[in-house]
């Protein structure tokens, strides 16, 4: 795997007429997690999508090597497919197949997607993240919907993505039990 | 990158034709499509006479307001599920991606209409000759139709009432289309085609830059 880097100078959000954050800056180095916490409205989601590349920043900018990968409410899977065939879909995308068992997704794999319950939409989702191959995880509440057990798995799951010389930026408001995490609160840069 | 494309047009075809959640497939549109027909007699009458002169534009129409059905499944539902988001980080232009869905759309939309016209021109008793024509300004002018419609598709997604805003929205752009079409089948009307064919390009050219603007727009 190439380094790859994020990186991300300056940076403010604006939505509507209200600046919601500035003077936001940080690097991540492969192998690095980063936490951006703070209260609902704050601006972790407007962030998140601004790292991905698809809003725009009000202010500043955002540089990155290796690939974008991003994990939001949204599973962007075809609601009336049957699981196997939506993750199917984005494998014919991505090349690499959604590492399913780890997941926990194999007896579900005939249901369609809008008959599974929002963790296990989530897991699917997360599934589907793992897959793409991206070296940078972007992940907008990785851990709502999902109990404990499933919450543990899927740090695991980007425990293992860093160990391979992965990238994690995790919006949350939980507490998260991941080696060396570094945290941004986004209270500190309001306006 | 052409191998994701396939997969995306593969996918897109097969949702536009068997219809996704609660959003009817390829068969509603073509069912408009014939019922406009099979109504017309009713109301004018069953003078074959009148029917032939008049028909071939109540086909039109027909075909106007079938292109109108499908909007609210074109682009919304993939906006909503978060799908072209997941394209974009993929690097997929939305350009590129509209165009494959026009084409999809097309293969869902205008190609059982033109193969569902000769029952419409045999319930408003046409000639032959009218069918010929009709089916010619059908494979010219849908292209323009499935561009319409997916353009205004993206432009109305995510607002609500999108659907009803769409209708009234893409009917005024479509009205060239429907002039040239009709217009073709009057006597020395074969000029028509031809600038049906030429509408229908421009609406074919413009429609995934307009789109792809109108999605990214949307993500602000």
């Amino acid at each position: 795997m190439q380094p790859c880097r994020l990186a991300a100078f300056d940076l403010a959000c604006r939505r509507g007429d209200r600046v919601l954050l500035r003077g936001l800056s940080f690097e991540l180095a492969p192998g690095e997690a980063l936490q951006l916490g703070g209260p609902n409205g704050i601006g972790k989601s407007s962030l998140i999508r601004m790292l991905a590349g698809l809003l725009r920043p009000f202010h500043g900018h955002v540089e990155h090597s290796g690939g974008l990968a991003l994990s939001d409410e949204r599973a962007a899977l075809d609601a009336h497919r049957p699981l196997g065939e939506a993750l199917d879909f984005w494998r014919r995308i991505d090349g690499a197949g959604p590492p399913t068992a780890d997941f926990g997704l194999e007896d579900l794999l005939d249901v369609p997607v809008r008959f599974l319950s929002t963790g296990q939409r989530k897991r699917a989702a997360l599934a589907r993240l793992a897959g793409s191959g991206a070296q940078v995880w972007l992940l907008d509440e990785p851990l709502n919907g999902l109990d404990t057990h499933w919450g543990a798995s899927a740090q695991a799951a980007i425990e293992a993505h860093r160990a391979a010389g992965g990238i994690a930026v995790i919006a949350s408001h939980q507490p998260l039990d991941l080696k060396r995490l570094r945290t941004i609160h986004l209270l500190d840069y309001q306006p | 990158m052409s191998g994701a494309i396939w997969a995306i047009f593969c996918r897109d075809l097969g949702l536009l034709v068997r219809g996704s959640l609660g959003r009817g497939g390829a068969l509603l549109p073509l069912l408009f499509f014939v019922v406009v027909a099979m109504l017309y007699p009713f109301a004018v009458g069953p003078d074959a006479k009148l029917l032939a002169r008049t028909g071939a534009g109540v086909i039109w129409v027909a075909a106007l307001l079938a292109a109108i059905l499908p909007l609210d499944r074109l682009v919304e539902p993939d906006v909503e599920a978060g799908m072209f988001d997941q394209w974009a980080l993929r690097g997929l232009s939305e350009e590129v991606l509209l165009l494959v869905r026009i084409l999809a759309h097309w293969l869902s939309f205008g190609l059982p209409l033109m193969l569902a016209a000769p029952i419409s021109a045999g319930l408003l008793s046409l000639t032959g000759e009218q069918l010929r024509v009709i089916e010619i300004g059908l494979l010219l002018g849908t292209p323009g139709l499935a561009a319409i419609g997916v353009t205004i598709a993206a432009i109305t997604a995510g607002l609500r009432a999108g659907t009803a805003l769409g209708g009234l929205l893409a009917i005024p752009l479509a009205v060239p289309l429907l002039i040239f079409g009709a217009g073709s089948l009057q006597p020395q009307g074969a000029g028509g085609l031809y600038l049906l064919a030429a509408a229908s390009m421009a609406a074919l050219a413009i429609a995934p830059f307009a789109g792809a603007a109108a999605i990214r727009a949307g993500r602000e």
